[in-house]
């Protein structure tokens, strides 16, 4: 098992930063996301995040809403998200859940961090649990050895990210802009200023997720934080695609490219 | 220590907004009533909320912002509302002295503008220029898009695509007044997906925008807030019940969908021992049916839209869609006071069918002259059941928190008028 430390370590030891990726279980079927997430390592993603797809994903824009509609339609349980975390923890990468808080609190937060590890599972990102509400979660983390990823945003205060970096494990998660997911044009001006205010506040990685898409922006983003996250793009791109043979040709050609950025 | 002088001749004074140190059952300093409440959203609406949280505190304890509430509540929303008593509507009830609270009889026709006209006015506060807001059976919306309009302030309401069928006419009001109505697609095209692309809209444009939350859900301190604001109802009512029979009432009845009607009308009460407490979640086809809105008395605990509460959920935690005839208790979540009340036994919560609550809707009318809402129908629903359990020495106040001109197209359909 590959874990966060280790990519970070040495990502940072070949002078580059480390792509994340994200894809929701069942998308674009429950072993085609498998399928996507191999190509997605194998086109040099450092870790995976495997999203738990939610009835009520309020911090997701369009892309990533028509996915997770697309997994639960398939029947998506959350059985098959940690058949998918088993599937590509396999491949080396480091695997992460990413979801709302939720199904995590119907599921037992206990015995989530225990099947998850159990699956190969590294931790979890977790966008809609505070600081406040997250003591539970972080012991039953600990507990399971895995870690425990939370974001801050361009509108956080110093006592905030302080906050929020605390309950941190692995890394920290910059959201780039106010905004939901999805590509945009242009990456934020704001990450930056965030990375390093959030550096102030912590020793871990950071990394920028929102608005991220291409090779271009990955080497931007590259250019100072420690991880460059990339999902919207990729579902997009599955999305387009006619068929699976497709689908999997255009996500690593994605990959290559956002591989290729996180080392310029 | 909070000092707030009530001001001559107002019918609003501070003591009258829950929690000035007089009440003493605000949520705690993370929002949180028992263990329901707090805050699950994302870390980018942290500050937004905190701002809110922080101008109201500085408003409900300013003698300015409470005189102009004050104002607008007599002078434009037409408060105080009236008691009426039933007499004929009784007869089915077994007798019960049955008297209505009218909030019908309000500016844009429900007890919505209420919260509103509190808002908007905490929203020049904030110096923010846009509100946004969900709506379910378009009253909210409504009643938003008017205090937009009154306060020259943009506004954007968003609709789920069914309800803005089946309440066109609440379109075709929000946009004379100049809103945006956005139909939204996604899910079960209701209020909860409405509320999961206001949140959207919200986090993206929070720089210029308050979200103008609807009911007492969603996350610190949106349930204290619009609490606090729907307040008024039962503050008034509880005066006019002890000036019109002399005592308290036995019990208070109140539909409850995200149930800021409901806490409107109890909270006046609250400290009323000998007062009982009865909301009414909508129970749709049935609880056999599976088609229902019984969150409380049905669901389980979980999290939606940014609050621990009751919620119609499965057992992986993934929201299970509501039905309901009334768009307005069409929501899988309530609000985490309800919640509260609910499991500390202070208040009742019970299931009235789209079936009961038609007939209620009809009874009402043809016994007394006034069309109620479909969503204050479970409520008139309730009290009929409740008044036949009580028998003739009863007597029980009704929340009638909205009048029914919007449901005749589903009226007309039901009863094939």
């Amino acid at each position: 098992m590959t874990t966060l430390q280790t990519v970070f370590a040495k990502a940072k030891a070949d002078e580059r930063a480390a792509l994340v990726g994200y894809l929701p279980a069942g998308f674009p079927t429950k072993d085609g996301a498998i399928a996507a997430a191999t190509a997605m390592v194998e086109a040099g993603c450092d870790v995976i995040e495997i999203g738990l797809p939610y009835s009520d994903p309020l911090m997701d824009g369009p892309t990533i809403q028509d996915a997770v509609h697309r997994a639960l339609t398939n029947g998506t349980r959350i059985a098959d998200v940690l058949r998918t975390v088993e599937g590509v923890a396999k491949t080396g990468a480091a695997t992460l859940v990413m979801t709302y808080w939720n199904p995590i609190d119907r599921y037992g937060a206990e015995r989530f961090a225990r099947d998850l590890a159990g699956a190969g599972g590294v931790g979890t990102i977790t966008p809609d649990l505070t600081p406040e509400e997250s003591g539970p979660w972080r012991q039953a983390s600990a507990d399971a050895g895995i870690d425990t990823v939370f974001l801050v945003a361009p509108s956080s205060t110093e006592e905030r990210i302080k906050a929020v970096a605390d309950c941190c494990t692995g890394f920290v998660y910059a959201a780039s802009l106010m905004g939901v997911t999805g590509a945009r044009d242009s990456v934020s001006s704001a990450a930056q200023g965030l990375v390093e205010r959030t550096r102030a506040h912590t020793d871990l990685p950071v990394c920028v997720g929102l608005g991220v898409g291409n090779g271009r922006q990955a080497a931007e983003v590259a250019g100072y934080a420690d991880g460059v996250i990339v999902g919207s793009a990729f579902i997009r791109r599955l999305l387009d695609a006619p068929d699976e043979a497709s689908g999997l040709a255009a996500v690593r050609e994605l990959g290559a490219e956002l591989a290729a950025g996180v080392r310029a | 220590m909070r000092q707030v002088t009530a001001t001559e001749g107002t019918i609003l004074t501070a003591a009258d907004l829950a929690g000035n140190g007089v009440h003493g059952d605000d949520p705690d300093v993370h929002g949180k009533f028992g263990i329901f409440g707090g805050r699950y959203v994302p870390e980018a609406l942290i500050p937004a909320l905190d701002q809110v949280a922080a101008e109201y505190e500085r408003a409900r304890n300013d003698v300015a912002f409470l005189r102009e509430f004050d104002h607008l509540l007599r002078t434009y929303a037409g408060r105080p509302t009236t008691l009426t008593e039933v007499p004929r509507f009784s007869e089915q009830a077994g007798g019960a002295r049955i008297i209505l609270k009218r909030e019908d009889l309000t500016h844009t026709g429900a007890h919505k503008i209420n919260n509103v006209l509190g808002q908007a006015l905490l929203t020049k506060r904030l110096g923010k220029r846009r509100v946004i807001a969900e709506t379910g059976a378009g009253q909210h919306g409504v009643a938003t898009a008017t205090a937009a309009a009154l306060m020259g302030l943009e506004c954007v309401i968003y609709m789920g695509a069914v309800d803005c069928e089946r309440q066109a006419l609440n379109v075709a009001r929000m946009k004379l007044l100049g809103a945006t109505v956005v139909p939204v697609h996604n899910g079960s095209k209701t209020l909860k997906d409405a509320i999961n692309e206001a949140f959207r809209d919200w986090v993206t444009n929070v720089d210029t925008t308050h979200y103008l939350f609807g009911t007492i859900a969603g996350p610190h301190p949106f349930p204290e807030i619009v609490r606090d604001f729907a307040r008024i109802i039962g503050v008034e009512a509880r005066r006019q019940m002890l000036e019109l029979t002399g005592k308290l009432p036995d019990a208070v009845c109140a539909a409850v969908g995200g149930g800021s009607n409901a806490i409107g009308i109890f909270h006046a009460f609250l400290e009323d021992e000998g007062v009982a407490l009865h909301g009414y979640e909508a129970g749709g086809r049935g609880l056999e049916t599976g088609e229902h809105a019984l969150t409380l008395t049905e669901g389980s605990i979980g999290v939606l839209h940014g609050s621990r509460t009751y919620v119609l959920q499965d057992e992986e935690g993934q929201t299970i869609e509501s039905h309901s005839i009334s768009a307005g208790l069409d929501y899988p979540g309530v609000g985490p006071e309800h919640a509260w009340l609910k499991d500390t036994g202070r208040a009742a919560y019970h299931g009235i069918t789209d079936a009961e609550a038609m007939e209620a809707f009809a009874l009402l009318a043809r016994t007394e002259g006034i069309i109620p809402a479909i969503e204050s129908s479970h409520a008139l629903a309730g009290a009929l059941k409740l008044g036949r359990e009580l028998g003739p020495e009863a007597t029980i106040l009704v929340n009638l928190s909205g009048r029914g001109d919007k449901d005749m197209g589903t009226a007309m359909k039901y009863f094939n008028l």
